[in-house]
C-alpha cells in the first residue's frame, strides 16, 4: 500500500483543484482528439497552432478587461478563424499566407495587452499562465462554459463527419457529390477554433497544438479507420492529461520540494512519448501483394513515419 | 456527325450534351460541343492535355455553368448531386498515413453527403461487400487506401462511384498513371460493368488505344471542339484534320492507332512523348 501511496499522493482524489483539472482536461482532450484527426488529415496543423498562439491575444485582453479568460481565447480564435477563411485558407497556396498574416497581427497585439496587464493589474504571473497554462488554476465556475463550447465543437464535427471526411480526402470527389465543400470547410474551421481555444485555455496558448495534433497524429499511426482514430485520439488525450495531472501533483514532493512542476509540461511530454512509441517498428502486418504496380502496401510503420 | 447519332427509338439518352461552350478567364475552353450517350454505352472522351476534357466533366457534373448550350441527364436538366452520375476524379492522392480503409471509402459512396455519423447497418455492410466483390477489391478491403497501388486505387474509386447505383459513370483519365497491365484490368472491369449493369461509361483519356476494343463511341476533343461517332467514323484523317483545323495523319499500326499532327517536315523526335503536344502530336 505504501507503494501505491507514493504514486497516488494523499489528497489526490479529494482535492477539488485536481477534480476540476481532471474534468476539464478530459473534456478538452476528447474534443481535441476528434477535431485533431481532421486537422492532421487536412494538413491544417499550422492553422491550429496559429489559432492557439493567437489565443494569447484574447486571453491577455480578457485579463485586461477582467472577464473570464476562456471567453477571451474563444472569441479571438473564432474571429481569427473567420479572417483566415476570408483570406482564403481553403486554397492550399493561400493557406500558409492567410495563417501567417493573422498570426503575426494577433501576436503583436498580445505583446501590447500583456504589457498593459502588468502595468494596470500587476499580474506578472498571468503571462506564464496564459502562455503555458495551468489546469490547476481553472476555477469551477468555468466548467459550464467548457462543457458548452465542447458540445458545440464536438457536435459540429460529428454532424459534419461524413461530408467533412470526403472533403478532406478529395475536394473534387466531394464537390461532384454536391457537398458544399467551402461551407463544410468553414464549419470545420469553427469547430477547430473552439477546440483550440479550449486547449489553449487548459494547457496554455502555445502548447495547445500539442493536445490537438499530438493525440490525433498518434492515433493515425495506430488505427486504420477514421472513426477509430477519433476514439483512440480522445483516449490518448485523456490518458496523457490525467497522467500529467498525477505526475504534477506528485512533483510537489520533487525538488524544489513544495513547488509542483507545471502540469502542461508533463502533458506535452507524455503526448510526445506516446507519439514516438506509436512510430516504433511493429511486427509487419499481413499485407498482400499481387505484383501489380508499385507496391507501397507492405512498407513498415517506421518507413511510413518518415513521410 | 457533330451532334452524335440520333437517339435510339423509344429510349431517352442518359446524357445529352447540346452545343456547350465554356470560356474560362477569357479563354474559350469548349466551343459548341455536342454528343449523346445512350444507356449502357461505353464512350471514350479522347483528347490531349488541355483539350477541355476536365472542363467538360465539370459541366456535366454541374460544377461549371456553360456559357451557352445545355446538358440533359436522362432527359432532365443537370443538377448538383445528381445520383444518376458517378464520378472518378483525375487527381486522387492519399497519404498512406490517412486512416481510411478501402471499405471506408466505398461506404462513403453511399452516404458521404449525409450529416451525422454513420450507423452500422447490416444492409450498408452487405452493399459494401457486394461492391468490393464487383471490383475485385476484397483482398485489400481492410487496408488503407493510401497504401494501395494506382490500379487498386482506381478500382476502389470505381466502387465508391458505383455504390450509389448511377446510370452514368464519368472517369477522368483513370488510366493516366497506370502500367499497361493495370490499365487493361481497369478497362476490362469497366466494360463488364457497362455490359452487365447497363451503366453508361464516359472515360477520358489522351491515349485511345487501351479503349479501342471496348468503345461503342468516341468523342474526340481538340482545341475545345468535338466530333463524336464510332471510332471508325471519327478516327480518320479527314475528320480529325477538319477538327484540328490543320492536317493530321491517322496511322494504323498493328491494330494500334496513331494520330500524328504537324507538317511533314516538322516530324522531328516523335519517339519522345513530351514533344507530342507541341509540334507533333502522337496518340499512340
Amino acid at each position: 500500500m505504501s507503494g501505491l501511496a507514493a504514486i497516488f499522493a494523499p489528497g489526490l482524489f479529494t482535492s477539488s483543484v485536481v477534480q476540476i483539472a481532471a474534468t476539464v482536461c478530459a473534456v478538452v482532450a476528447i474534443v481535441g482528439g476528434a477535431i485533431g484527426v481532421f486537422t492532421v488529415i487536412r494538413g491544417q496543423s499550422f492553422a491550429g497552432e496559429a489559432l492557439g498562439d493567437i489565443g494569447t491575444t484574447g486571453e491577455s485582453a480578457a485579463y485586461l478587461l477582467t472577464v473570464g479568460p476562456l471567453w477571451g481565447v474563444a472569441a479571438i480564435a473564432v474571429a481569427a478563424a473567420g479572417v483566415m477563411e476570408l483570406i482564403g485558407i481553403q486554397r492550399p497556396r493561400g493557406r500558409d499566407v492567410a495563417t501567417g498574416i493573422v498570426l503575426g497581427a494577433g501576436l503583436g497585439l498580445a505583446a501590447l495587452f500583456i504589457y498593459l496587464d502588468t502595468v494596470y493589474h500587476n499580474t506578472t504571473g498571468a503571462t506564464f499562465v496564459i502562455v503555458f497554462g495551468s489546469p490547476f488554476a481553472i476555477t469551477s465556475s468555468t466548467i459550464p462554459l467548457v462543457i458548452a463550447l465542447s458540445v458545440v465543437a464536438l457536435g459540429l464535427t460529428l454532424v459534419l463527419f461524413r461530408p467533412l471526411l470526403l472533403t478532406s480526402i478529395s475536394p473534387e470527389l466531394a464537390a461532384a457529390r454536391g457537398i458544399p465543400v467551402r461551407l463544410v470547410g468553414a464549419g470545420y474551421l469553427l469547430a477547430l477554433a473552439i477546440a483550440v481555444a479550449l486547449a489553449a485555455f487548459t494547457i496554455g496558448t502555445i502548447l495547445s497544438t500539442a493536445l490537438l495534433v499530438g493525440p490525433a497524429a498518434t492515433a493515425l499511426r495506430l488505427t486504420r479507420s477514421p472513426g477509430r482514430a477519433v476514439v483512440v485520439a480522445g483516449l490518448i488525450g485523456v490518458a496523457a492529461t490525467w497522467l500529467g495531472i498525477l505526475m504534477a501533483y506528485d512533483s510537489f514532493y520533487w525538488p524544489p520540494v513544495g513547488h509542483g512542476w507545471p502540469v502542461s509540461f508533463f502533458i506535452v511530454a507524455l503526448i510526445l512519448v506516446a507519439y514516438l512509441l506509436a512510430g516504433l517498428p511493429r511486427p509487419r502486418r499481413r499485407e498482400r501483394g499481387n505484383g501489380i504496380g508499385p507496391d507501397t502496401a507492405g512498407r513498415p510503420a517506421f518507413d511510413r513515419a518518415l513521410d | 456527325m457533330n451532334g452524335g447519332r440520333p437517339e435510339a427509338a423509344g429510349g431517352v439518352p442518359i446524357l445529352e450534351v447540346d452545343g456547350v461552350s465554356v470560356s474560362l478567364a477569357g479563354k474559350e475552353v469548349l466551343r459548341d460541343v455536342s454528343f449523346v450517350i445512350e444507356p449502357g454505352e461505353f464512350t471514350g472522351l479522347i483528347g490531349s492535355n488541355g483539350a477541355g476534357k476536365t472542363t467538360l466533366f465539370r459541366v456535366i457534373l454541374g460544377l461549371q455553368a456553360p456559357g451557352s448550350g445545355r446538358v440533359l441527364v436522362a432527359g432532365r436538366p443537370r443538377s448538383r448531386r445528381n445520383p444518376l452520375i458517378g464520378y472518378v476524379p483525375q487527381k486522387f492522392q492519399l497519404d498512406p498515413d490517412v486512416p481510411l480503409r478501402t471499405r471506408d471509402l466505398v461506404g462513403l459512396g453511399i452516404d458521404a453527403h449525409r450529416y451525422g455519423i454513420p450507423m452500422p447497418a447490416r444492409s450498408r455492410r452487405a452493399r459494401i461487400e457486394e461492391m468490393l466483390d464487383a471490383v475485385d477489391a476484397r483482398a485489400f478491403a481492410d487496408q488503407r487506401v493510401g497504401s494501395l497501388s494506382g490500379g487498386e486505387q482506381q478500382r476502389v474509386l470505381i466502387a465508391h462511384a458505383l455504390i450509389g447505383r448511377p446510370r452514368l459513370l464519368l472517369l477522368d483519365e483513370p488510366l493516366a498513371n497506370l502500367d499497361l497491365r493495370s490499365a487493361h484490368e481497369v478497362v476490362a472491369l469497366l466494360a463488364r460493368i457497362a455490359e452487365e449493369q447497363r451503366i453508361a461509361i464516359l472515360i477520358s483519356a489522351h491515349d485511345m488505344n487501351p479503349l479501342l476494343s471496348v468503345m461503342d463511341r468516341v468523342v474526340y476533343l481538340a482545341a475545345g471542339r468535338a466530333v463524336s461517332g464510332t471510332a471508325a467514323e471519327v478516327v480518320r484523317t479527314p475528320v480529325l484534320s477538319a477538327l484540328y483545323g490543320h492536317h493530321v495523319d491517322v496511322l494504323r499500326v498493328h491494330g494500334r492507332v496513331l494520330v500524328v499532327a504537324g507538317e511533314a517536315g516538322e516530324l522531328a523526335d516523335t519517339s519522345d512523348p513530351a514533344h507530342a503536344n507541341t509540334q507533333v502530336e502522337i496518340i499512340s
